[in-house]
């Protein structure tokens, strides 16, 4: 535990070092999040002659810029590292070392956040000028939740891909069972409409599962959508479902590396 | 040309037969393509629950960009993507040699190397949305919009192989790109809106730049029967001039290619 600690500062800078060597790749990442700009130019079009329910034109602004935010300081891409070293080989290298390979992953992505949040910038700047700070919420208490929400987004989508990772060592390669939480992700999360918008049963099921807690309950909370004591307990089923996936993330890699026999590398 | 027309023959055979060896994925990825299809219609039917008409669309309407998005996604991750993810490894790992000794062109080599024949199921599912909604407008496409559209759909498959050239030139230069097919389909996905939608600035990068209006919204049109037939042939001229273009870019490209390990 102790050796684990003092070996995260080196981590997170060779994680720094890799994402600023690998600049163009990040750059593709950051492209292939654009989509809430997509949906903003759509509903726009639709809140054009009236509001739809809360959202008028402006709401929706403040609601997909946020959203990039978050998406942008949340995302993770370790499920293709797994699937591609488990698949290679090449993990048995990663496991040599004194360190639970997830950690060693986890430290990876931390360190590409410098990037990730100078790219969100631009973005926090132009919702401020073009919206006005009145678009989002001024609790204080919830404006300085607002980072650890998107901390327990980014756990969430990380242990998740952790979980569906680990499932490459039962069946090779894991990545259709991925693109099906890919695909759900993309309506459940309120990634491309707000879930408010849904038909009720579909909004209660979106509430329900963890989805939401990866992008549109930040979202929504610092665009003063949510009262303190709702997001209060948001908060709590957020971290509860994060406390749930990294211990469902520890069992897995455990069962998993158990079976894990490296071919080639 | 016959000679390329067999190797096509023997490259597709080849990948239908790794596809057939793991029939139970083949059946899962079947089931896959058919939830998908319909997943996909949540989006539009939650917008049109709202809305009657949506930028001059109709449901109906905007039913039939969908089902030209859902063929399109099959062409794409049914012969374009797999293939893609196929070279980018060639590149990285400099086994790209191999495919550059062999006595035929090397871009033929590489964009057939190999295909995922269940996408297939893909242009059904499409092919049924088109049913559904002419079906509900309570008229059905005249020989000529057929015709068109197909044309057209001829045009879309052009300009999305002509991207994906772009996309593998652009591999020669960066080198690890294995995110490069995810990029290609998350900004794809904007395709399934009419693109009367986006204003200013997107409307410039959806026509000219990623031309995703002329992939699916043009023939749609066609198929409705309200395309102006200059705006088709001018589909026709963009599509050609853009395969001539990545094919320019793919020549250059390759002569940066520096054999990575071996």
């Amino acid at each position: 535990m102790r050796r684990t600690l003092r070996a995260i500062p080196t981590l997170l800078r060779v994680g720094f070092a890799e994402s600023v060597a690998y600049r163009a790749e990040m750059f593709v990442w950051l492209l292939s999040t654009t989509m809430p700009l997509v949906m903003l130019a759509l509903m726009s079009a639709v809140a054009r002659e009236a509001p739809v329910g809360r959202f008028g034109q402006a709401e929706f602004g403040a609601y997909y810029l946020a959203a990039l935010v978050v998406r942008l300081n949340a995302g993770a891409w370790v499920i293709w590292e797994v699937n591609f070293e488990i698949r290679q080989g090449t993990l048995a290298f990663r496991l040599l070392r004194p360190i639970h390979p997830l950690v060693s992953y986890a430290c990876s992505n931390v360190g590409a956040m410098p990037l990730r949040l100078l790219a969100s910038l631009p973005v926090v700047a132009a919702a401020l000028l073009t919206l006005g700070p009145g678009r989002f919420t001024h609790d204080p208490l919830l404006l300085a939740l607002f980072p650890l929400t998107v901390v327990g987004a980014w756990l969430i989508t990380f242990l998740a891909m952790a979980v569906i990772g680990a499932l490459a060592f039962a069946i090779d390669s894991s990545s259709s069972v991925f693109e099906l939480w890919l695909g759900l992700y993309g309506v459940f999360s309120g990634y491309l409409i707000p879930l408010e918008l849904f038909p009720r049963w579909l909004e209660v099921t979106a509430k329900l599962l963890p989805f939401r807690f990866m992008l549109s309950f930040p979202v929504e909370m610092v665009i003063g959508m949510t009262p303190r004591a709702a997001a209060l307990r948001e908060l709590a089923i957020q971290w509860t479902y994060v406390a749930v996936l990294a211990l469902a993330a520890r069992i897995t890699w455990r069962a998993g590396l158990r079976r894990f026999a490296a071919f080639g590398g | 040309m016959r000679r390329y027309l067999t190797l096509l023959a023997i490259q597709l055979r080849a990948s239908i037969a790794v596809a057939m060896q793991y029939r139970v994925d083949f059946l899962v990825q079947g089931g896959l393509a058919l939830f998908w299809t319909s997943w996909s219609l949540v989006p539009i039917l939650v917008v049109y629950g709202r809305r009657s008409s949506i930028a001059g669309w109709s449901f109906e309407e905007a039913l039939v960009v969908i089902g030209w998005f859902t063929v399109m996604k099959g062409v794409l991750e049914g012969a374009v993507n797999p293939s893609l993810t196929a070279v980018v490894e060639h590149i990285r790992k400099g086994t790209l040699d191999f495919v550059l000794l062999k006595p035929a062109d090397a871009q033929f080599l590489v964009s057939t190397a190999k295909f995922a024949p269940w996408r297939s199921l893909d242009v059904v599912g499409g092919i049924a949305i088109f049913a559904v909604a002419f079906d509900r407008m309570g008229r059905w496409p005249s020989a000529g919009a057929v015709l068109a559209s197909l044309v057209l759909l001829l045009c879309a498959t052009l300009i999305l192989y002509a991207l994906w050239i772009l996309v593998v030139s652009s591999a020669f230069f960066v080198v690890k790109v294995d995110n490069l097919s995810f990029l290609l389909l998350s900004i794809f996905d904007a395709a399934r809106w009419p693109a009367d939608i986006f204003r200013g600035a997107l409307r410039v990068v959806f026509t000219v730049i990623i031309p995703l209006a002329l992939m699916t919204t043009y023939p749609a049109r066609a198929l409705l029967g309200t395309l102006a037939p200059s705006h088709g042939a001018l589909v026709l001229v963009g599509a050609l001039a853009f395969s001539a273009f990545a094919r320019f870019v793919w020549l250059r490209s390759i002569g940066h290619y520096t054999s990575a390990s071996s």
